[in-house]
């Protein structure tokens, strides 16, 4: 019965290497969130209100190659005849003449052309015609990027953004969403998910489709109360979930913290938050618009093998521009090598205007 | 010579197995005869059994199996019932409460019924198993302090699950059952009401939170130390002081200027453990009924310290003039 050691500690061989393996799992485990190195922190706001930044220079320098702005076409000389007096059914770049026509040409079959297919992508063998979809739709597309840098310089600054600021050489751009299709009755009796409780948006559970009701529809995404005590403020948690999703899809498109643009004490008081708040506010109206103004009305034009499940076409979120990146492309502007897309050129500015801001209503007006 | 040591000893009496004071009229006979698992014995006692089950226990366990099984079978229908799916989005997966819009109705099954079922059915195997901690404690002529110990986690359970729920009008309010699901509820519950760490009562759980780490940490230490001299035997330290109660007593003052009881440290437990989700309660219950903001809360009241500014002022864009939805 007795089963008092003897002097000699005899360990059962098979134990050991049973606790050995439970121990180095357990260890596993808890080493699995550590990154190498370990980050630098920045301090961002005053001291011991911990808004830092987390930094780490080996996934930094893979980002980095991973945004390298591609070498600037030469300028195209300012003289010459106009584009649209030499070539037929030019509708947008009415204004360019035939150079810095061809310049945005090039650009475009090296920004977002596959190589295999360069010119051909949009154009058939007659080069005015619209028989190819992909022309409708970079037509369109030029039309965005120009409204965006005049319009709105808001979010974008006087950086500026150009095709290659989403399509990185690719036909369509890497980072790009479709309204997800209902999942949550599989059949009958089965639990609704609440559009939630899969890995998503930064391996949370949260709601897995927060574009849908804030980048397409413009839902209330404020959902902390304004008053300290029960004003009539039902905002639920489940609304806060969706709020919270599309916060996480944008620390994670950024590669920032929460801290980047809020004081976490208070997400909701503006006057201690950052002034990077303000730049993404209008960020979430700019993917708006563009989605309602300049994506949406390409549905019918999309074959349907680019459409998503539901029929609808690719749209915009932080991530199609920023690719992981506080500012895209680390805030080198492309754009500013391109004026033929920062709107219309050569027409007569009225007095003290500045034609890059002048909205496009004003200088269809002028001659 | 074969050490003896008061956890992972290495020494193991092996007796007949002890089955326990004579029970009480009526109670259930005690089930298996118990028998020794050496693996056990290495870090309590090596003797398994003789386990009481009971009316209460059995049907406590009927209802937390009928509960698990309508969480995990829902669960597992949400991944189509892929095995594998299963298991690699398990810690992704929940049974949902009904969407806010449902107020305190009982929704269809599909609509947050399950969720009402299994919560039906987990409180009542959670309720079963405290009376039968209660009547366990009775039946060895025992004192409760276990029970009610239980019964503050308890209250912590049914404040997030249906109090406060109730109060607010709307199951919606509840948390989600699964893993991850119910820490992203958490972290949205703070940021909708404001930041939950201005709520005092919130503070106060964690400090019994942690305060109940450092006694605990306090407690075994000491005993530890003092075993040698006898110190493990604390109920007996405790009506007859000796040596090992002494030193222990000493080495506290001699650090710390002031020292618990044998008997006082024991209390001090139970009642930093028991504050912990007692208070904690306190404050979810107050959350969104009586405060809805507790970060503005502690503003109003001078409780939040206010910062200098570093950055330019920030205005929200949203209260320009002509600014857009």
């Amino acid at each position: 019965m007795s089963d008092v050691n003897p002097s000699k500690r005899r360990v059962n061989p098979k134990l050991r290497i049973y606790s050995t393996l439970c121990a180095a799992g357990i260890g596993m485990l808890w080493l699995a969130g550590c990154e190498r190195p370990s980050p630098d922190v920045i301090q961002g706001g005053y001291r011991g209100t911990a808004m830092e930044e987390l930094v780490n220079k080996r996934i930094d320098a893979a980002q980095a190659e991973r945004n390298i702005v591609p070498a600037a076409i030469p300028a195209a000389p300012a003289d010459g005849p106009l584009a649209s007096s030499v070539y037929q059914n030019i509708q947008v770049l009415k204004d360019l003449n035939v150079a810095q026509f061809t310049r945005v040409m090039l650009a475009m079959t090296q920004w977002v052309a596959p190589p295999d297919q360069s010119c051909n992508y949009c154009h058939g063998a007659n080069m005015a015609s619209d028989d190819r979809y992909t022309k409708v739709v970079a037509r369109r597309m030029l039309q965005m990027v120009r409204h965006i840098n005049s319009d709105w310089k808001d979010h974008v600054g006087a950086t500026g953004v150009t095709c290659y600021t989403c399509h990185r050489g690719n036909a369509v751009p890497k980072n790009v969403w479709f309204t997800s299709a209902d999942e949550s009755s599989t059949s009958g009796l089965i639990a609704d998910n609440a559009g939630k409780n899969k890995p998503s948006v930064g391996l949370s559970s949260l709601p897995y489709d927060p574009f849908t009701p804030y980048l397409l529809g413009d839902k209330n995404i404020r959902v902390i109360s304004t008053t300290a005590l029960p004003d009539g403020d039902r905002s639920s948690i489940k609304q806060t979930d969706r709020t919270y999703a599309l916060m996480i899809h944008m620390s994670e498109s950024l590669g920032v913290n929460c801290t980047y643009c809020h004081n976490s004490r208070s997400f909701a008081v503006w006057d201690t938050s950052t002034p990077k708040r303000t730049t993404a506010w209008y960020g979430i109206r700019m993917a708006r618009e563009l989605n309602n103004d300049y994506l949406k009305p390409l549905t019918s034009v999309f074959p349907e093998h680019r459409l998503g499940v539901l029929g609808d076409v690719a749209k915009v979120n932080c991530a199609t521009c920023h690719q992981g990146v506080f500012k895209p492309l680390y805030g080198v502007s492309m754009a500013k090598d391109y004026p033929e897309l920062q709107g219309e050129m050569h027409k007569a500015p009225a007095e003290g205007t500045d034609t890059a801001t002048a909205p496009p209503t004003a200088s269809l007006k002028s001659p | 010579m074969a050490e003896y040591q008061n956890i992972f000893t290495r020494v193991q009496i092996r007796a007949p197995v002890y089955t326990g004071v004579a029970l009480p009229r009526g109670a259930w006979v005690r089930q298996t005869r118990g028998g020794f698992i050496h693996l056990l014995g290495r870090f309590g006692d090596a003797q398994i059994g003789p386990i009481y089950l009971g009316t209460t226990g059995l049907l406590s366990l009927i209802c937390g199996f009928i509960a698990f099984e309508i969480i995990g079978l829902n669960m597992f229908a949400s991944v189509h019932w892929n095995p594998i799916q299963f298991v690699r989005q398990l810690p992704w997966l929940a049974l949902e409460p009904p969407a806010p819009s449902n107020g305190l109705h009982f929704p269809r099954l599909q609509d947050g019924g399950w969720w009402l079922m299994a919560g039906f059915f987990l409180t009542t195997s959670v309720l079963l198993w405290w009376l039968r901690m209660y009547r366990r404690a009775r039946a060895l002529n025992m004192g409760t302090h276990v029970a009610w110990a239980f019964l503050a986690a308890i209250w912590l359970y049914l404040v997030l699950g249906i109090i406060r729920p109730v109060l607010m009008g709307s199951f919606g309010e509840a948390v989600p059952f699964g893993i991850f699901p119910h820490l992203d509820w958490t972290a949205a519950f703070s940021i909708r009401y404001g930041n939950l760490f201005y709520n005092p009562f919130h503070c106060l759980s964690i400090a019994f939170l942690y305060g109940s780490t450092l006694l605990f940490a306090m407690h075994g230490g000491t005993i530890l130390a003092v075993s040698r001299l006898g110190g493990d035997r604390e109920l007996e330290q405790i009506a007859d002081r000796g040596t090992a109660s002494e030193r222990a007593a000493l080495f506290w003052r001699w650090t710390m200027g002031f020292n618990a009881t044998m008997e006082s440290i024991h209390r001090w437990a139970w009642w930093f453990a028991v504050l912990c989700p007692l208070v904690g309660g306190i404050g979810i219950l107050l959350t969104g009924t009586v405060v809805d903001n507790w970060y503005l809360w502690a503003v109003k009241h001078h409780v939040a310290p206010m910062y200098p500014h570093v950055f330019p002022p920030v205005i929200d864009p949203a209260t320009l003039p002509g600014a857009m939805k």
